[in-house]
């Protein structure tokens, strides 16, 4: 029954899905070309009735990647969507408005990250005070402290 | 002619102290009902997963321990879920009953909390003083199998680090079976009696489309009817192979999160006893000495006491994390609250901002202010003793059981 | 001023700030009001506001956003009154240290009179540790 969600997931988006890894019976990787992600996942949380979990973001060598995790709690299986994003203007379309869950994780993308979520209805600070410098990132490689003083505590 | 809405101000008694700042919750009334909710987090921000690409990975869950107090097994629970995942390595069996075991016994302790806190928040301080004093036991048995009473160590990815002697389990069961009566007695009062009903009934309602869509997880979903519970829909640990059943109830208000967290108590029960007795005869070891971990990606996740912990792992090979991400339950229900707290009376706020189990700490933060100007009308404490004043009432109106046995 | 000093010895009522905790140490907080140990037959209460308060008892690292309020809090607070740093992260922000939300140690932005560690510290640490913090006092008070 599983390998039918990856068959219809093809099936649907075609040259879309770029490469499917299935590490385990459990646990499958689609990368998906980025335009089309807010479809993907729309079709995952609504018709496949998946549960969105979380997205993670990291900064990598040469782009900047995305997972965004659901869970397919009937058949015990976790579907990642995998999303390569520009190094220099990493941007996306948002999916909050298509899959609410993915609201919050948005916005502490783009403060930790700052990866722009085109559309995203309500893009302010989640976590870090609003005084936190623009344009300085806590989770990319190459982050500056920008906070001066023994353990920052100028900043 | 338009007539403004007359807004009563509340006078305010002493100011509490943080209320300067915008607040973690803020509630717009007009009049007693609540119009609109803001939500501000971060206070408790401490950028863990930063810190995580700089330990190496038998260090992490000590990181993750520390991230929340009173579920403190199930971060590490589900990062050695994931760091496993990356390589698919297999845990032993006797591993595995013992992580089940430990945190099934921290979903007790958890849910014993809460019931205390709510409790509190009602205005039925018995109630806190009852609860709590059955949770000491629960701490107690930790710090004999794990030697300390919270952040209790036991996990690394491969196994376990401590193992449960065999004179312990006699202990454990004493303690198991003396919990169930006071259990019993809670689930007895909690379901029939009239003051907490009137309380909690029909307040706070959450739908199972709410639930859908926001993704809200554990108690807080199973009481709106939708039955998403990691242990039995991706089994790992000893989940599987132990009997037991996922409690799931229908309304979606403050009455079934109290009713769900309670029969889970008693789920609980059965399967630590479970675990205790496989304990005496599965002993093939309780670590697989894991000695690397391979390039690739490994999401973990477990039930903890308010809902799924996922937490994901991204590895080069080298002997740290490339990338660690953290997701705790909260992180989903929190938001839900949008939904739950507006369109019922403020003084209601309490006990549903609770029902989703937050972090303590995190409900103490909250102001309520006019909807029409902003201006702050009362801060935690009023909006406490207002909750705690309408019990009163309500105690007045019908003969509460509670307060025969109780008090 | 030592009229005051020792009535404060006498039925402490204690204040408790949580700058970003993991919660665990004021879960061992309320545990002292609990049956077991019921630190409220010898008048030691929790208060809603410092401004009653004797004692500060403050868990927790400390991080960017709660800084300003910690220091506002404690300058509402009358004097005298004891600062008590509780737990290892107020006492030393542990493994919090070097995280990029983090700022300084509680130290360095109050003056700390007894430092209680532990994660977390039993509550019969913490009775201990106030009980040093009165005798230490009282025994001030004499010379």
């Amino acid at each position: 029954m599983a390998d039918e969600v990856i068959t219809n997931i093809k099936n649907k988006f075609g040259d879309a899905i770029l490469e499917v890894f299935e590490k385990t019976p459990r646990r499958t990787y689609i990368t998906v070309n980025p335009d089309t992600l807010p479809d993907v996942a729309e079709y995952l949380y609504k018709d496949l009735g998946a549960r969105f979990q979380i997205a993670s973001g990291t900064h990598l060598v040469d782009c900047f990647e995305i997972l965004y995790h659901f869970a397919l709690d009937k058949s015990d299986r976790i579907v990642n969507l995998r999303v390569k994003l520009d190094l220099e203007k990493p941007s996306i379309e948002s999916c909050a408005i298509r899959v609410p869950a993915t609201e919050w994780i948005e916005r502490e993308m783009h403060e930790l990250l700052g990866i722009e979520f085109r559309n995203h209805p309500d893009m302010r600070h989640l976590l870090l005070t609003d005084d936190w410098p623009e344009g300085n990132y806590p989770l990319r490689r190459d982050w500056k402290d920008w906070r001066g003083g023994e353990n920052g505590n100028e900043g | 002619m338009a007539t403004k809405a007359k807004t009563q101000i509340i006078p305010v008694g002493p100011y509490h102290p943080l209320q300067e700042e915008p607040e973690f919750f803020k509630l717009h009334v007009v009049g007693e009902k609540v119009v609109k909710l803001d939500i501000e987090i971060g206070y408790n921000h401490r950028g863990i997963e930063k810190l995580a690409e700089d330990l190496t990975y038998d260090q992490v869950p000590f990181l993750v321990e520390r991230i929340c107090g009173i579920c403190s097994t199930s971060h590490p629970f589900a990062c050695v879920n994931a760091i496993e995942d990356v390589g698919g390595h297999e845990v032993p069996e006797r591993a595995k009953y013992i992580r089940t075991f430990v945190g099934e016994l921290e979903r007790i302790h958890s849910h014993l909390l809460w019931l205390g806190l709510a409790g509190h928040f009602l205005g039925y301080n018995t109630v806190w003083m009852w609860a709590w004093k059955y949770r000491e036991p629960v701490l107690d048995l930790f710090e004999l199998i794990t030697g300390n009473r919270n952040h209790y160590a036991m996990f690394r990815p491969g196994g376990v680090r401590r193992d449960i002697a065999d004179e312990d389990i006699p202990t454990g069961i004493r303690m198991l079976d003396g919990l169930l009566k006071p259990l019993i007695l809670f689930r007895d009062v909690a379901l029939h009696d009239p003051v907490l009903q009137a309380r909690t009934k029909d307040v706070g309602v959450l739908t199972y489309d709410d639930c859908v869509e926001l993704g809200a997880l554990g108690p807080t979903s199973r009481a709106s009817g939708v039955p998403w519970d990691v242990r039995r829909d991706h089994p790992y640990a000893a989940y599987d192979k132990v009997d037991w059943d996922v409690v799931v109830t229908h309304n979606g208000d403050v009455f079934d999160k109290v009713v769900v967290r309670v029969l889970e108590m008693v789920e609980c029960v059965k399967i630590c006893k479970q675990c205790l007795e496989k304990l005496r005869e599965v002993r093939d070891g309780i670590d697989a000495n894991i000695k690397e971990i391979p390039p690739g990606e490994g999401c973990g996740h477990h039930e903890a006491p308010r809902g799924e912990v996922f937490h994901f792992c991204k590895s080069d090979g080298t002997n740290k994390p490339v990338r660690y991400k953290v997701r705790a339950p909260s992180f989903m229900n929190v938001p839900t609250n949008n939904r739950a707290c507006v369109g019922y009376t403020v003084s209601d706020a309490t006990i549903t901002l609770a029902a989703i189990d937050p972090c303590y700490c995190c409900t103490e933060r909250s102001i309520v202010v006019d909807a029409e100007n902003g201006n702050k009308i009362m801060g935690w404490k009023e909006l406490l003793t207002l909750s705690q004043q309408k019990t009163r009432k309500l105690m007045d109106k019908y003969t509460s059981r509670m307060d025969r046995i109780w008090t | 001023m030592s009229l005051k000093l020792k009535a404060l010895t006498k039925s402490i009522w204690v204040f408790h700030m949580a700058a970003s905790p993991c919660n665990n140490c004021d879960i061992e907080i309320l545990d002292l009001l609990t049956p077991k140990w019921d630190v409220e037959r010898f008048g030691i209460q929790l208060v809603g506001s410092i401004r009653h308060a004797d004692a500060v008892l403050v868990t927790g690292s400390m991080n960017r956003k709660v800084r300003e309020r910690l220091k506002r809090v404690l300058a509402q607070a009358p004097q005298p009154c004891f600062v008590i740093a509780l737990g290892n992260c107020s006492c030393s922000m542990e493994m919090f240290g070097k995280s990029y939300n983090q700022m300084m140690c509680l130290d360095e932005v109050a003056e700390v009179d007894a430092y209680i560690a532990g994660c977390p510290p039993k509550p019969e640490a913490m009775i201990q540790g106030i009980v040093a913090l009165i005798q230490a006092k009282l025994a001030a008070l004499k010379k």
